[in-house]
Order: structure tokens, then C-alpha cells, then sequence
């Protein structure tokens, strides 16, 4: 038996041999958690209508996400966001509150090492490549339908 | 030449274990041995400003209360050998800055606690030392700064992830019949890569260093398993331990009852840890407490301690690399001269 | 406002979502900065093939506060001021259509990094 094929043969036998743990838990717990915080957000966005009625629903739902941001970068701060994302998982991370957590967590965990080439650089080691990638595709699907 | 076989080295003088010293955090401290580790800490931050400052602490503190526990001066003391798991070793370079005792950084990730026992030992045994330190040390917040994420991220720790323990432990060697415990051989590991490269699966990376080691011990040694009331791995946890027992069945050396693992072993089932701890000080601040008393006692006559450590980098496995690993084996045996 | 039906199609969609991202997380191993760059991936595709929309008529919060709505948001934006303004707006409309949640994850991050320290976990 040669060396790639005993380190294929061992890879195989590890994944066989890790505890399979059931996905259903995790599964409910991601749902249940991300609907409630989209809930959540169409209740600050019906009661910013609700308060004045004549913001646009586009206004109206910019302010609620910003309102879910600010809330979940609170939270992250205070050392709560990563328990309900440890239950959640993906409940917490699709939301625009993990986009929040991921520029509040490395902001508060780096701070030690100086404002600027800690706290601000860090910022944006997971949320980076989020706006990179968001910034990229928009301008080729901009350039795509300007000529088409 | 002091030597057996390919790898292991034995030492004719007996190095002895003259003092020890573990300090730990909380986490640890409600864990399985809490009565063993002579310190608990209430805050892992330990006045410091931040976790790597106070794993730095925390070494340094280990290190002169086992000096304090072995009855001699710092100045007897003519070599320290300590490493740990931050960048470029500054937990330990730091903490030996005010200790004024000549000086060696290690790395060996977390087989540091096995390397830095036979670097010591080999210095006590061929007279280079009266007194030899040996130390290593992790800390969780750290150690997940610099190999995971921040800690306030909100992601689900895989199921086959391990958790670092906070913890640090020293033990002291010197040439002092009076003591008891003394190192008898140690087997050097060879750099072993199985082509792992899931960085949270450790325990099936580092296992067929385990094997490696142990395999060549025995072969050395002419031993078996049977030849030790312990066999203690130092953190392969629930899965790397089992994966080590089939690799060593498949090798024809049935490990039995007497095996177990530092990282299996140090937390308890509702602590949510996984596959258990992991981290130079999980082994460190098994075998500088529980090991070492329970061989006092005598309850313990012969211990083959294996410390196992996954030479990767962050850097690395961004680049896909997979994780090599390195084991070395220490025999440590209690009574005669 | 406030239509129970609303907040159940909002509860549904949005948890669904969320359960498709767990879904990817424990079948591929994806760390949480790749499943949010597939997902605003996906939101774009969505506004750029035109199902953006009808969605979010439908469930409103449910798929505009999970990321997929940040990307559909780039895009809607790089499309419509490219419309109207016609090159520059393709580079600037995306950005500007995010700007206030941007503006608001900076901010909130900042001040709490400087307020807060990061804590040990148990």
C-alpha cells in the first residue's frame, strides 16, 4: 500500500468514523430563530409606518434594518449574540444581524491591539469579503443591463 | 550511547521529578480534576490586560511556584525549557523575561509538555543542569483569537472540535534521590502527515503521530502496553484516542483499560467541549497534578506520557495544506535509585 | 400593517432561509463568511433575473432582512441608477442603495468596539 493511497484509505475511515449528530435539532433551531428575527424586523418596519405614514415602505424597511443592526452589534458587544448563534447557527448568521456581527465581534475582540491597526482594520476580516463580493457582482449585473 | 533502537533515548542517571505546578482557569477548575491543579483561576484574565498577557502570567507563575515547590532557588535552576501556541512563542519568551534563567523557546504545539520534559531531561542526565524547568501553557481566548474566530462571533463550534484549556504547568527536574518520581526513557517523534486537513478535526490528525511514537516505543523497548498502569495521551480527545486504539489494534498492540487521554479526560460531559480539551496545557496540567500525585501515592508506578501537537499554522491551512503532527513519548517511573 | 397573515408568510420564508443556510453549513463545512457571500450572491441573481420582487411582495421582511435582501439591494441599485444616469450610476448605485446599512454596521461596531471588550466563553 503506498502513501496516498493509506492517507486515502485513513480519510475515509475518519469520516465513517465521526459521531454523525442529527441535523434535525440545529435545522429547527435556524428556522425558528431566523423567522422570528424577520418577524422582527417587519415589526420595526410597520411601526415606523405606523409612526409616520408617509415614509415609503422602502425607507421604512432600510430604517428597520438599520434598527436590527445596531441591536445586534449591542448584543454582540455585551457577550449574547454568540450564545443565541451557538443555538442558532445559520438562524442568526443569514439575518443582516450576523452581517452586524461580523464587523462588531473582530471590532471588539482586536481593540486590544490599538484603534487603527486593530479595532478598524479588523473590522472587516468576515464582513470584507461580503461587501467585496456585493460591490463586484452589482456593477456586472449594473454593466450587464446597461447593455442589454 | 544512551540509545535504543532508531528513536528512543534513555536516561541512565534517572532525572527526577523534584517539584511541580499547574495554574488553571475556571472552566478547568469545574471540570473532572479540579482537587488536583494546585490553582484555580476565578478570572482568566488574571489582572492582565489582555489573554495573551495573562497566559504569559500564567506560565511565569506556574514556573516559580514549582520552583518554590521544589524547595530550591531560582538560581539552581540552570535551564528553562518552555514553549506555548502563540505566534513566535511570547507567552513563553515573555514569562522568562523576568526570571532571570538561561533559556530555550520550544515549539511543538501541544506535544510541548513531552518535548520540553525530555530536552530537560536529557540536560539533567548528561550534568549540563542541577536543576532543570520544563513548562508549557494555553489559553482558550487566545489560542481561538489567533486559530478561529473572535469570540464574540456567533458560530456553532463543529462536533469534532476540541477546546483549548486554559492552563499552564511547570515541572521541575534535578539529580535529588530524595524524590521519588524520575524519567526513564523518552521515544522522539518523527513529523507525521496523514493528510488531514480539516483544522477541526485534530484528533484524527495527530492520532497517527500517536501511533508513530508509540509503535517505535515499543519496538525500542521490546515493551507492550501491559509494561504501564498508564498510558496518557495528551489531547487527541474522544475521537483521536479512539482512532489511535484501532490504528494501534491494526499495528497488533491492543491498548487497554490503561489508556486514556488528557483531553478526553480533563472535562466533564455537560461542559459542551465536544471531542474534550485540547491545547499545550491540557496535557501540561494533567500530568503536573493528577499524574505526578497519584504516582506519589503510589498508586501510579509507570506512566508512558504522550504529548501530541499539530504543527500547522493558520497561514497554512488557509493555503490548503493538510496538518502534520508530532508525538513524543516520555516513560516516567516511580521508586529506586 | 400589521396583518398576522403578513408576519406568518414573513416567519415562514425568512426561517427557511435560515434553515437552507444551516442546511449548507452542515453538509459543506461553509465558515459563516462564505455562507454570506453565497447568499448575497444569490440575492443578486435574484434581482438580476427579476424573481427578486415577486419574493419580496410576497414576504416582505422574510427576504429582505436576511443578507439575500443586501444583495438584491446592490444590484436594484447598480440596475436602476444605471438606468437613469447611465455608466457612473452602475458604479455608484449599487453602494449608494446599501450605504445606510453599511453606514450603520461601521458605526454600531466602532462604538461598540470601543466600549466593549471581548469575554471568555463558558
Amino acid at each position: 500500500m503506498n502513501e496516498k493511497e493509506r492517507n486515502q484509505r485513513y480519510n475515509a475511515y475518519v469520516s465513517a468514523k465521526m459521531t454523525k449528530t442529527k441535523p434535525w435539532p440545529s435545522l429547527f433551531h435556524a428556522f425558528w430563530v431566523g423567522g422570528l428575527i424577520c418577524c422582527l424586523g417587519e415589526l420595526i418596519k410597520d411601526l415606523c409606518l405606523y409612526i409616520s405614514p408617509e415614509l415609503s415602505t422602502q425607507t421604512a424597511s432600510t430604517w428597520s434594518l438599520i434598527a436590527l443592526i445596531v441591536l445586534a452589534a449591542l448584543l454582540t458587544g455585551l457577550g449574547i449574540f454568540d450564545r443565541i448563534g451557538a443555538y442558532a447557527g445559520a438562524g442568526t448568521i443569514i439575518p443582516i444581524t450576523g452581517f452586524s456581527n461580523s464587523i462588531a465581534s473582530p471590532a471588539v475582540e482586536f481593540k486590544r491591539e490599538g484603534l487603527v491597526f486593530g479595532l478598524m482594520a479588523k473590522m472587516f476580516i468576515i464582513a470584507g469579503p461580503v461587501i467585496v463580493t456585493g460591490v463586484v457582482a452589482s456593477i456586472i449585473v449594473g454593466l450587464v443591463y446597461l447593455f442589454i | 550511547m544512551n540509545r535504543l533502537g532508531r528513536q528512543t533515548i534513555v536516561f541512565k542517571n534517572k532525572p527526577r521529578v523534584v517539584g511541580s505546578y499547574t495554574v488553571v482557569g475556571p472552566k478547568e477548575g469545574r471540570g473532572n480534576f479540579a482537587k488536583f491543579f494546585d490553582k484555580i483561576l476565578e478570572d482568566d484574565l488574571f489582572g492582565e490586560k489582555s489573554y495573551e498577557a495573562a497566559e504569559s502570567k500564567m506560565l511565569k507563575f506556574a514556573i516559580t511556584e514549582a520552583i518554590k515547590n521544589a524547595n530550591i532557588d531560582k538560581t539552581q535552576i540552570d535551564a528553562l525549557f518552555a514553549g506555548d501556541l502563540m505566534n513566535q512563542i511570547i507567552s513563553s519568551s515573555f514569562a522568562a523575561r523576568k526570571l532571570e534563567i538561561p533559556y530555550f523557546g520550544l515549539f511543538g504545539a501541544c506535544s510541548t509538555m513531552a518535548e520540553s520534559l525530555i530536552m530537560g531531561s536529557c540536560y539533567v542526565d548528561g550534568g549540563f543542569a542541577r536543576y532543570a524547568a520544563c513548562a508549557t501553557g494555553s489559553h482558550f481566548s487566545s489560542a481561538e483569537k489567533q486559530f478561529r474566530y473572535p469570540l464574540e462571533l456567533g458560530t456553532q463550534r463543529p462536533p469534532t472540535s476540541q477546546w483549548t484549556v486554559t492552563g499552564t504547568g511547570c515541572t521541575i527536574l534535578g539529580n535529588d534521590d530524595s524524590a521519588g518520581i524520575f524519567v526513564e526513557c523518552a521515544t522522539i517523534g518523527k513529523v507525521v502527515d496523514w493528510d488531514v486537513t480539516d483544522a477541526n478535526n485534530m484528533g484524527a490528525a495527530m492520532a497517527p503521530a500517536a501511533m508513530s511514537t508509540l509503535k517505535a516505543h515499543f519496538e525500542d523497548t521490546g515493551r507492550t502496553a501491559d509494561d504501564y498502569d498508564l498510558i496518557l495521551t495528551g489531547d487527541l480527545g474522544k475521537l483521536g484516542s479512539e482512532i489511535l486504539m484501532d490504528l494501534m489494534e491494526y499495528n497488533g498492540y491492543k491498548l487497554g483499560s490503561n489508556y486514556n487521554d488528557c483531553g478526553q479526560m480533563i472535562f466533564n460531559n455537560t461542559q459542551k467541549t465536544f471531542m474534550g480539551g485540547s491545547g499545550c496545557g491540557c496535557g501540561a496540567s494533567i500530568l503536573n497534578s493528577y499524574v505526578y500525585s497519584r504516582m506519589n501515592k503510589g498508586m501510579l508506578k509507570n506512566v508512558l506520557f504522550i504529548a501530541t501537537g499539530a504543527l500547522m499554522s493558520t497561514l497554512s491551512s488557509q493555503q490548503g495544506n493538510s496538518i502534520p503532527a508530532i508525538a513524543h513519548a516520555v516513560s516516567i517511573k516511580f521508586g529506586g535509585k | 400593517m400589521f396583518d398576522p397573515i403578513m408576519y406568518l408568510k414573513v416567519f415562514l420564508v425568512g426561517g427557511f432561509v435560515c434553515m437552507i443556510g444551516q442546511i449548507l453549513i452542515i453538509t459543506t463545512k461553509m465558515t459563516s463568511a462564505r455562507i454570506l457571500v453565497s447568499f448575497l450572491l444569490f440575492g443578486v441573481a435574484l434581482e438580476a433575473l427579476g424573481l427578486f420582487q415577486p419574493i419580496r411582495d410576497f414576504a416582505g421582511s422574510g427576504i429582505t432582512v436576511p443578507i439575500i435582501g443586501f444583495g438584491a439591494s446592490l444590484a436594484h441599485g447598480a440596475i436602476d441608477a444605471g438606468n437613469s444616469m447611465g455608466l457612473l450610476g452602475v458604479f455608484t448605485g449599487g453602494l449608494s442603495a446599501v450605504a445606510g446599512g453599511i453606514a450603520a454596521a461601521i458605526l454600531a461596531g466602532y462604538l461598540v468596539g470601543l466600549i466593549f471588550t471581548s469575554k471568555t466563553k463558558k
